[in-house]
């Protein structure tokens, strides 16, 4: 029982990350009505942003210390973060030790400056050619920005831990008398997903913004012939999908250290995400995103890959062709989207 | 009088057909002139260098490639020399390979095989490369040692740790410094029976691709002759990124060891992810729960962090290593590049000097002269200490480092301490031992 509880944990702390990048996405395609291959990129500069405040907060000084040595021989040099010599070395290593939680406060206006660059200086240009060049093109632009990430940072994953008052694990089994430890952050990461996922539905449904955008969604035109100007409503839409896969990717940090390369390790699987939960569906790409990730945690244990080799590779695959099969238009997707 | 038949539509055609005979590419003629596949003729020799240069392991290949270059230098008596003081074969004056300057050429990988076949093919098609070193992956390094193999040139393998590599994939025109699966089981053992007692029961997460499935093979055998039970050996997908749900059954298997045969990002990822679950802290079966990594890298150990601490493991070579041989390595790639080198770095640098060394003592370019000036040779000085370069599978013999995570590192580069130094009897294993079998050397291809 207590297994199954686990991958179920499991399943919705991957389904968390699946959802939030699906949520991102499944906006600028409702809205925008373009297909962003670069949104797995948005995801890793987003993990990119805490490593940067990570390394800012750690800038250091050197002193020589005589007493050590390096491996040539020569005097070890110690170095000494600055932050710890202006507020201390408690402060200085919580300020330090908190760098991911506070790189939030970089990420938001970082993304949403980027999404409304990439909308404004290059997407835009695309709204009216077809979705393959939408796709060639944003799936370039992600090549690109994975490129330069790679440049300033370089290949090898780059650690950024949890604050060590969210490290370690929780014994969940104590409140429902099993044997149950999960980590902290992954719970942390979870709560934030609903957080952010529960903020965005409120934005649209409650703000008078959010109102204009769903019925510019429902018919772009007629809010058009309102007077309303939708373009840049959509392109501020833009940057909120952004900031929402860049907290994404903030957050994931201390469960896996980020490399260049891990927004295209999920871009496909939200993907898939998107078009099982249904193409244009808010509720849908969350939905899914869960379902997803639960299914894919169960198909990776051992009971079923004994009992179907191979089962933990193909799920999200498998479950896309049945949902597909049976419901063309997704789990939640809506009549006239993506049927022209 | 006799008729000629000779008309000016005949002349252009015998002359366009002559043109184009003589415009055909050297590396298409060179067979019926030259002795082997790109000869050198003029007062150069170069030599090709094939690392991923993009990709997930590109930071660990830089160091390959920074290596390779510091070697070239010392081969043409540039910088302080290096292990060319060092290394027991007096052979090489740094005066350049036979009198010809070296000179070399970069193709990338990009860890995957067809991109690595197409830059090697290239570097010896176009740029006339009479040597391929370098690779990060054993997949990479067994499709490049088969192209080498047809194209007639020497390959000086780079990080394959695979036993395919020597054993049913070897090739008579490829060479292997870098250690195995096999060696690293058989010095791990011993050292994880000390350590953590005879009566223990490991679950395996493995890679699944060919080093992975060799790596758990050795070590599931080894550590099962010692008394081990392998509770369960799941397969992961090489592009996995999350292993928690892999984790997760671990925790109620009844194992009390996780080893994890992955390497590079998937072993960054699937030790943080277990460290996440408190796994180091448990207790299972009235013993500490542990971690084994059987394959080891400085960058992964990097990568890794904190998490390594304690975390047993092996490597082909670390800098901390006190011979001569390695002292001088560490100085002369220290002062020119600011940090140690890493062992992949060490094994492309000895690759490269190696093969350099053959062809002087063979006193020729020539794969086959060169093969045969490897094969059998024992060395020493160039930072492993006393090595072989067994000729049965062109397969190196030496000591092999078993290491921890350092509990408490100084610096950036100590993250990683030498627990034994095993000698090389304990890791040596007979030609045909059933981990090797299925393959032959063949014959050397000199490719004219």
């Amino acid at each position: 029982m207590d297994s199954f509880l686990l991958q179920i944990l499991n399943g919705l702390d991957k389904g968390s990350a699946y959802a939030l990048i699906a949520l991102g996405l499944t906006l600028i395609f409702g809205t925008l009505g373009v297909v962003n291959f670069a949104h797995g990129a948005l995801f890793m500069i987003g993990a990119f942003c805490a490593v940067t405040l990570q390394r800012i907060l750690s800038l250091s000084y050197t002193v020589e210390d005589p007493t050590q040595k390096d491996f040539l021989g020569n005097p070890l040099k110690v170095q000494t973060p600055y932050v710890e010599s202006w507020f201390g070395p408690n402060v200085g290593g919580a300020i330090i030790d908190w760098a991911v939680p506070l790189a939030i406060l970089l990420a938001i206006p970082v993304m949403v400056l980027l999404g409304l660059a990439m909308e404004r200086g290059l997407i835009k240009h695309f709204y009216k050619r077809p979705h393959a060049d939408q796709i060639l093109v944003t799936f370039g632009l992600a090549i690109v920005l994975q490129e330069i990430i790679k440049y300033y940072f370089g290949a090898n994953p780059i650690q950024t831990p949890a604050p060590d008052a969210l490290s370690g694990v929780a014994n969940l089994g104590a409140v429902i008398g099993m044997d149950l430890v999960y980590p902290i952050w992954r719970i942390v990461y979870f709560c934030f997903a609903a957080l952010i996922i529960f903020g965005v539905f409120a934005f649209l449904q409650f703000t008078t913004f959010g109102m204009v955008v769903r019925a510019g969604m429902a018919d772009r035109e007629t809010v058009g012939l309102l007077g309303i100007n939708i373009d840049r409503r959509f392109a501020i839409m833009f940057g909120v999908a952004a900031a929402v896969a860049g907290l994404a990717g903030v957050m994931y940090g201390p469960i896996n250290p980020p490399n260049y390369h891990m927004g295209m390790d999920f871009l496909v699987l939200s993907f898939v995400v998107v078009v099982v939960g249904g193409m244009g569906s808010l509720p849908g790409a969350v939905l899914a995103g869960f379902i997803l990730g639960i299914l894919e945690s169960f198909a990776s244990t051992t009971w079923a890959t004994t009992t179907i080799p191979g089962i933990n590779q193909i799920i999200i695959y498998l479950v896309a062709i049945i949902v597909l099969l049976t419901r063309p238009r997704g789990l939640m997707g809506r009549k006239g989207v993506m049927e022209d | 009088m006799s008729k000629t038949d000779v008309t000016r539509r005949g002349v252009i055609k015998t002359g366009a057909v002559a043109g184009a005979g003589l415009a055909v590419p050297t590396i298409f003629t060179a067979s019926s002139a030259a002795a082997y596949t790109n000869e050198p003729t003029g007062g150069e020799v170069t030599l090709g260098f094939n690392v991923p240069q993009t990709g997930p392991y590109a930071d660990e290949e830089n160091d390959e490639l920074l290596a390779q270059q510091l070697a070239v230098e010392h081969l043409n008596g540039e910088g302080d020399g290096g292990c060319l003081n060092t290394f027991t074969s007096k052979a090489l004056k740094g005066n350049g390979i036979l009198g010809k300057k070296v000179t070399f050429v970069t193709g990338d990988t990009q860890t995957k095989s067809d991109a690595a076949r197409a830059s090697a093919k290239s570097m010896i098609e176009k740029d006339g490369a009479v040597m391929i070193n370098g690779g990060s992956s054993s997949g990479v390094a067994i499709a490049v040692q088969g192209l080498c193999q047809d194209a007639g040139v020497i390959f000086m393998a780079g990080l394959t740790h695979s036993n395919d590599t020597t054993g049913k994939d070897k090739k008579a025109n490829g060479f292997r410094h870098f250690f195995n699966a096999y060696m690293s089981a058989a010095a791990l053992a011993p050292i994880l029976e000390k350590e953590l007692g005879a009566d223990r029961r490991a679950y395996h997460l493995t890679a699944d691709y060919t080093w992975g499935w060799s790596q758990q093979e050795s070590i599931a055998a080894a550590t099962e002759a010692m008394g081990w039970e392998t509770v369960n050996n799941v397969l992961t997908p090489l592009a996995s990124t999350d292993f928690s749900s892999y984790i997760a059954p671990v925790l109620n298997s009844g194992a009390d060891v996780l080893i994890l045969n992955h390497y590079g990002g998937n072993m960054v990822n699937s030790l943080t992810n277990a460290i996440q679950f408190g796994m180091m802290e448990k207790v299972v079966n009235n013993k500490d729960f542990k971690i084994v990594v059987p394959l080891y890298s400085e960058l992964m150990a990097a990568g890794a962090g904190e998490n390594i601490k304690g975390v047993f493991g092996s490597m082909n070579y670390n800098w901390q290593l006190d011979n001569e041989g390695s002292k001088q390595f560490v100085k002369s790639f220290g002062e020119k590049y600011g940090k140690p080198p890493s062992n992949s770095a060490q094994t492309c640098y000895a690759q490269t000097l190696l093969y350099a060394d053959a062809c002087e003592r063979a006193g020729t370019f020539n794969p086959c002269g060169v093969a045969e000036a490897l094969e059998g040779f024992e060395f020493d000085g160039l930072g492993n200490g006393k090595t072989l370069y067994r000729a049965d599978d062109h397969q190196c013999f030496k000591d092999v480092l078993v290491v921890k995570g350092a509990d408490n590192p100084t610096n950036a580069y100590d993250t990683l301490e030498i627990v034994e130094v095993t000698p090389v009897e304990q890791v040596t294993y007979a030609p045909d031992h059933p981990m090797f079998a299925g393959g032959a050397l063949g014959t050397c291809n000199p490719g004219a």
